[in-house]
Formats: C-alpha cells, sequence, structure tokens
C-alpha cells in the first residue's frame, strides 16, 4: 500500500502533503514515499518546521490519492460541513 | 458585568508578553516543538486537523457587546468568519495562524479577555447559570461567586500542574441549567433556615470515559467560607489524585476509590488546617465583586404585557423566552441551532448583530449556554419583538430551545483531532428531520439529544435524553446509542441501549426511538426522559432492535 507524508506548517497551521521536493497544500501533489520516508522524516522532525509530520497509507494511483482513514480524508477535503471551506483537491464525497 | 482592576489587567498583560515571547522563540526556531507545546496548551492553543484551534474564555458565560463585538473581530480578522460556542461556555475558532497570534492576543486583551486555563490540568473557566441575576427562582446572582472563583483560580501557583484537569460550576436555583452534578465541584447557592447564603458543594462528578454523578461532599458551607473550602478540596486531590494513569487521574475517580466519606474526612481535616489561615477573601472584597453585579437600573414603567397577535413571534415567545424577576422584562434565548447550521456557530455578522442588540435592548449583557445558545437576559417585554425582528433577520430566531432540533454537538471529526467519528453530520441529519415542523417538535416537548465524536464527551452524550456517541470500529465510523441521562437538578446518566450503528443506522435508530415514545408516553406532556424512566429501557430496546 502506498504511503505519503503529510504534517502542518509551523507559522499557519496548514496541512500539508510532501510532493517530493517541497510541501503543498494540496493531497493531490502528494508523491508516495519509499524507503527514503524514515530518513525524510528524521530531518523533517529536526528541523522543528513542520508539526506533526507522519507517513500515512492510501490507496488510489499518484494524482489520485485518498487516505485510508476517515481523520486523514476528513484532513485532506476540509470540514464535511462546510463545503465553502472545502480544500478541492479530496471531495468531501470521498469521506 | 464586573470589570477588570489594575491587578486583573496586569495579570493577563504579563501572560500575554511572556507567551507572545514563547510564540516568537518557537517561530525562530529557539525552542523546540515539544517545548512549545505544553506552553501553547496552557495558553488554549491546540494543534487541530486543519489548523490552530483557539479556545478563549468567557468567564461563567458572560460578556458584553464590546466583548461579543470583539469575538467577531477576532472571527474575521484571524479565522474564517465564524467562531463556534461550547458546552464549556467560551468560543473555539478553528483556524487560527500561529504566526498571527501575538496580534490576536493583544485585541483579546483590550476588552478584558484572554485564552489562558482553556487547557491543561488546571482549573478551566468557571461556568454558571445562563439566566443569573435574572432568573425569578434564584436566590441570589451566583456570578459573583463564580468571578471570585475565577479570581481565586487564575494561576492559582498550586492549582497550575493538577493531576488532569478541573471544571467547577456554581448556581443559585433549584433548576440546575449548569448541570453542577456533572462537575469536578459543583456549587448550589442556597439560604438556610436563618436567612444566611452558603453553598450545598458536590464533588467528584463528571462526563468523559468514567461518567460519574457528584456526590455531596457538605451540605452547608458559608459564603464566607467557599474559597477556602473549595482549595482544601483541591489541596486533598493535587495530593491523592492519580498521576500514572490519564484515564484515571480526575478528581471523580479518587472520591470514588476513597468513598465519599474518607474523602470527606480528608478535605475536613485540611480545611481544619486551613481555615484559620485567613485564605478567605474579606467581606470589603465580596462587597466590592457583588457592587459588580448590582442589578441593571430597570425601567420600573415598563408594562408588563406583549403583543402576540403576530404567530411567528407567539412562537419563538412560547419556545425561547423565559420569565424574567423584574415585573416588564423577560430572558430572550437565542438559538445556535438554525436549519441547516452548525450547533454553536456563529458568523461575525450575526455576533455583531447580538453585540447590537445587547447593547440596546439588553443592558450590555451576553450569555453562552452550556446548551451552546446565546441570552439576552434583561430584555423589557416592550422591546421583545424588535429583538424578536432584528434575530430573525440574520437567521437566530430560530423557536427550538430544548426541543428535538436543539442538539449539543461537539465538533466531532470534522474538526477536532480527538474525535473517532463525526457528530456534526449526525445532529443534522436527526435535526432534518424535525426542523420545518415546529409543531411536530413542540408536540415531542423537551427532548435533548447530545452528541460526543469520542469517549471525552465534550458533546455530553451521557446527559443526553438521547446520547450518541461516536467510536471508531476497524477504521470506519460507528455511533453507540444511549438513553436516560440528565444533566438537570435530576441528574442521570445515560446507558447503552444495545450495539451501534452506522451514520444511517443511527439516524434510523433514533427516528425508532421518538416513534415508539410517541406511542408509549402516558401524556402529552410526559417527556421522553419520563418515559425512559417509567418504562426502562426494554421498550426502547425493542422498538430499535426489533
Amino acid at each position: 500500500m502506498p504511503r505519503i507524508l503529510t504534517g502542518n506548517r509551523l507559522e499557519t497551521g496548514d496541512v500539508l502533503w510532501w510532493n517530493g521536493a517541497d510541501w503543498s497544500t494540496r493531497i493531490k501533489d502528494a508523491v508516495a514515499i519509499g524507503d527514503e520516508g524514515a530518513a525524510l522524516l528524521v530531518t523533517l522532525i529536526a528541523a522543528e518546521r513542520i508539526n506533526d509530520p507522519v507517513l500515512i497509507d492510501v490507496t488510489g494511483e499518484p494524482g489520485a490519492y485518498v487516505p485510508t482513514t476517515t481523520r486523514e480524508r476528513v484532513r485532506a477535503s476540509g470540514p464535511s460541513v462546510r463545503a465553502d471551506l472545502a480544500r478541492g483537491s479530496l471531495s468531501v464525497e470521498a469521506i | 458585568m464586573y470589570k477588570y482592576d489594575q491587578y486583573d489587567q496586569a495579570i493577563v498583560d504579563a501572560r500575554v508578553r511572556e507567551f507572545k515571547d514563547q510564540v516568537g522563540r518557537r517561530l525562530r526556531n529557539e525552542i523546540t516543538e515539544d517545548q512549545f507545546k505544553p506552553l501553547r496548551l496552557m495558553n488554549g492553543l491546540y494543534l487541530q486537523l486543519h489548523a490552530y484551534m483557539l479556545r478563549v474564555a468567557i468567564p461563567y458565560g458572560t460578556l458584553s457587546g464590546t466583548q461579543m463585538r470583539m469575538l467577531a473581530h477576532i472571527a474575521r480578522k484571524y479565522d474564517r468568519d465564524y467562531g463556534h460556542f461550547t458546552t464549556r461556555q467560551n468560543i473555539q475558532y478553528n483556524w487560527i495562524k500561529l504566526e498571527q497570534f501575538s496580534d490576536l492576543l493583544d485585541d483579546l486583551s483590550k476588552v478584558e479577555m484572554h485564552a489562558f486555563q482553556t487547557s491543561g490540568n488546571c482549573i478551566r473557566n468557571i461556568s454558571s447559570d445562563q439566566f443569573a441575576g435574572a432568573a425569578a427562582d434564584e436566590v441570589a446572582d451566583p456570578r459573583p461567586y463564580a468571578e471570585l472563583l475565577r479570581q481565586w483560580s487564575t494561576l492559582h501557583p498550586e492549582f497550575s500542574f493538577l493531576p488532569r484537569k478541573f471544571k467547577i460550576a456554581v448556581i443559585a436555583s433549584d433548576t440546575d441549567r449548569a448541570a453542577i452534578q456533572l462537575h469536578d465541584i459543583g456549587l448550589q447557592l442556597y439560604r438556610n433556615a436563618a436567612g444566611d447564603l452558603g453553598f450545598r458543594v458536590f464533588v467528584g462528578g463528571g462526563m468523559g470515559r468514567t461518567p460519574i454523578i457528584g456526590k455531596i461532599i457538605r451540605e452547608w458551607i458559608p459564603v464566607s467560607q467557599f474559597l477556602s473550602y473549595s482549595e482544601a478540596i483541591l489541596r486533598v486531590y493535587n495530593r491523592y489524585g492519580r498521576r500514572d494513569n490519564i484515564y484515571k487521574a480526575r478528581i471523580k475517580i479518587l472520591v470514588t476509590e476513597l468513598g465519599i466519606d474518607a474523602f470527606r474526612d480528608q478535605v475536613e481535616a485540611e480545611w481544619a488546617l486551613l481555615e484559620p489561615l485567613g485564605l478567605d477573601a474579606p467581606q470589603a472584597e465580596y462587597d466590592r465583586i457583588i457592587a459588580q453585579f448590582a442589578e441593571p437600573d430597570y425601567d420600573l414603567s415598563a408594562p408588563d404585557t406583549l403583543d402576540l397577535s403576530d404567530p411567528d413571534f407567539k412562537l419563538w415567545v412560547d419556545q425561547n423566552v423565559h420569565v424574567h424577576k423584574q415585573p416588564g422584562y423577560a430572558i430572550a434565548t437565542i438559538s445556535l441551532k438554525p436549519k441547516a447550521g452548525i450547533p454553536g456557530d456563529a458568523s461575525s455578522a450575526q455576533m455583531d448583530v447580538i453585540a447590537d442588540l445587547a447593547e440596546k435592548y439588553a443592558h450590555d449583557e451576553i450569555r453562552v449556554t452550556h446548551s451552546q445558545n446565546l441570552v439576552l437576559a434583561h430584555v423589557r417585554k416592550a422591546d421583545l419583538y424588535a429583538v424578536w425582528q432584528a434575530l430573525d433577520a440574520v437567521d437566530l430566531a430560530t423557536p427550538n430551545l430544548d426541543l428535538v432540533t436543539d442538539i449539543i454537538v461537539c465538533p466531532g471529526m470534522d474538526y477536532c483531532t480527538l474525535a473517532n467519528a463525526r457528530s456534526i453530520p449526525i445532529a443534522q441529519k436527526i435535526a432534518a428531520k424535525f426542523e420545518n415542523d415546529v409543531a411536530e417538535q413542540r408536540d415531542l416537548g423537551e427532548l435533548k439529544i447530545k452528541i460526543s465524536g469520542c469517549i471525552n464527551g465534550c458533546g455530553h452524550h451521557h446527559a443526553g435524553h438521547i446520547g450518541i456517541l461516536g467510536v471508531d470500529k476497524k477504521g470506519e465510523e460507528a455511533y453507540q446509542l444511549l438513553l436516560g441521562g440528565s444533566g438537570a437538578e435530576d441528574a442521570s446518566l445515560a446507558k447503552i441501549l444495545g450495539p451501534g450503528f452506522d451514520e444511517n443506522g443511527i439516524i434510523a435508530a433514533v427516528d425508532k426511538l421518538i416513534a415508539f415514545y410517541k406511542t408509549a408516553r402516558a401524556a402529552p406532556e410526559e417527556r421522553f426522559l419520563d418515559t425512559y424512566r417509567r418504562l426502562g429501557a426494554a421498550p426502547f430496546k425493542e422498538a430499535v432492535y426489533g
């Protein structure tokens, strides 16, 4: 099962996903993380700029990854009860 | 309303300076997140699913128009144009940015508000009766005593690192509108046979993982000594409360494990040492604070009649307006449970309207209720129609107080990192079945549905006539159904009825419960809760599970 890297930006609290080179606010930019994930996490934690960085399980294909847990799907879509605040790259229906 | 003196403001200003420095050091990477997290939590700042969440304290749920307008400003400037009023009579913002937080704190402090002690293992915001000072059934305004508790507990050096969080509620009537028996300490003000004011003291109540109804530790403590007695309770708890297991750390566990008599003996022994030390406030301080909660300058010529010829207005008055102790006045509850709305949410524009109405018609006071509604406590009956029209114009005049659509709901997994399931959509789906038929809602009568997205119970599911608890079932959202709870003076704990449900299943189960209740009630005025208490769980279980 693919895994992607997510966390929250220190300054803003924004939900972020690792796109292979930088952080994106859209889950559809996320890339699957392979064996380099553990080392990447160590680096990110040490840098102290991203809060709660963690690898999460997803299903689907690149560009359309869907987290396996409801919690992470809500993080990716935005609150399911506020369509106006949706993030846009994962639909509320996917929750 | 209480106005800060120089000491109150100095405390807030110093704390704001301190936390601004801590925020700056974190942003400059001079401290780690592990070091910063406990500091931000002690200042009400959480990191939730989507962003930082800030919980602002509203002492005993009372605020002025100016303060409400500032809450609107914060929603507009620092958040996404809305706030969420909580079951602890506070307000939460869901989209706060750390980099703007210093400015936000400055703005809050300008109106005598802050966010500290809204998290952490300390004495949290003191809660009280939303009708305080206006209720016809109270013996005195309980808020001066809540204010004394606020001052005593603010940055109390001995009680800043308790085994676990600590919640206190104060009321002054036999009708309990603040759920005092479900608090760590519940204080009920009353007069003894001699006419003196004192408190009946409950201890060890609470909801969450281990719900327990508080027990009376003292039938009577004079108001002049209640602070030192509270200190004695906290000291015993701080000394013996468990710190090895977060799930067993609340005072309710200590009281249960020791037994109320043994716990009382320890508190009395502690108090015998403390009381002579003069910890209680001097009479002059009582007088100073009580004077700030003096009755408003009532219009003694205000007519005590209402023109109810507008049927929609009459409906709102019948459901949302309560008797005031002063003839010619009324207490108006503003429902934050509109059709298709999110319980407890208010936009900045709505907050501004409420602030305006409070200043123009309600002696500049607003109350937040633990049921996530707002109250204008002192409105001339002659002004009620204008108030209702203004509320109706901004979708704040839903006539559903204490009815099936007036649902208490925690933010759930739509926002909260602790939640196991979403709770707001469940409330919306239940409400949707009734919200277009007020007559049906009124026919069902008082029916309190309370929904929590996890076992921590911020949605008070254990105190619901119908309680719903969101749980995780192998990675999927699931919901337990509980019946028979009450947070009022007839306090009881809801019990699980049977196996849980998925989202559609829990909605259908509530439908079945309500349909059965309509056929089973002994009389139209028998509440759902009373039918349940009369018949027991079995027929309700049969109705739901077959």
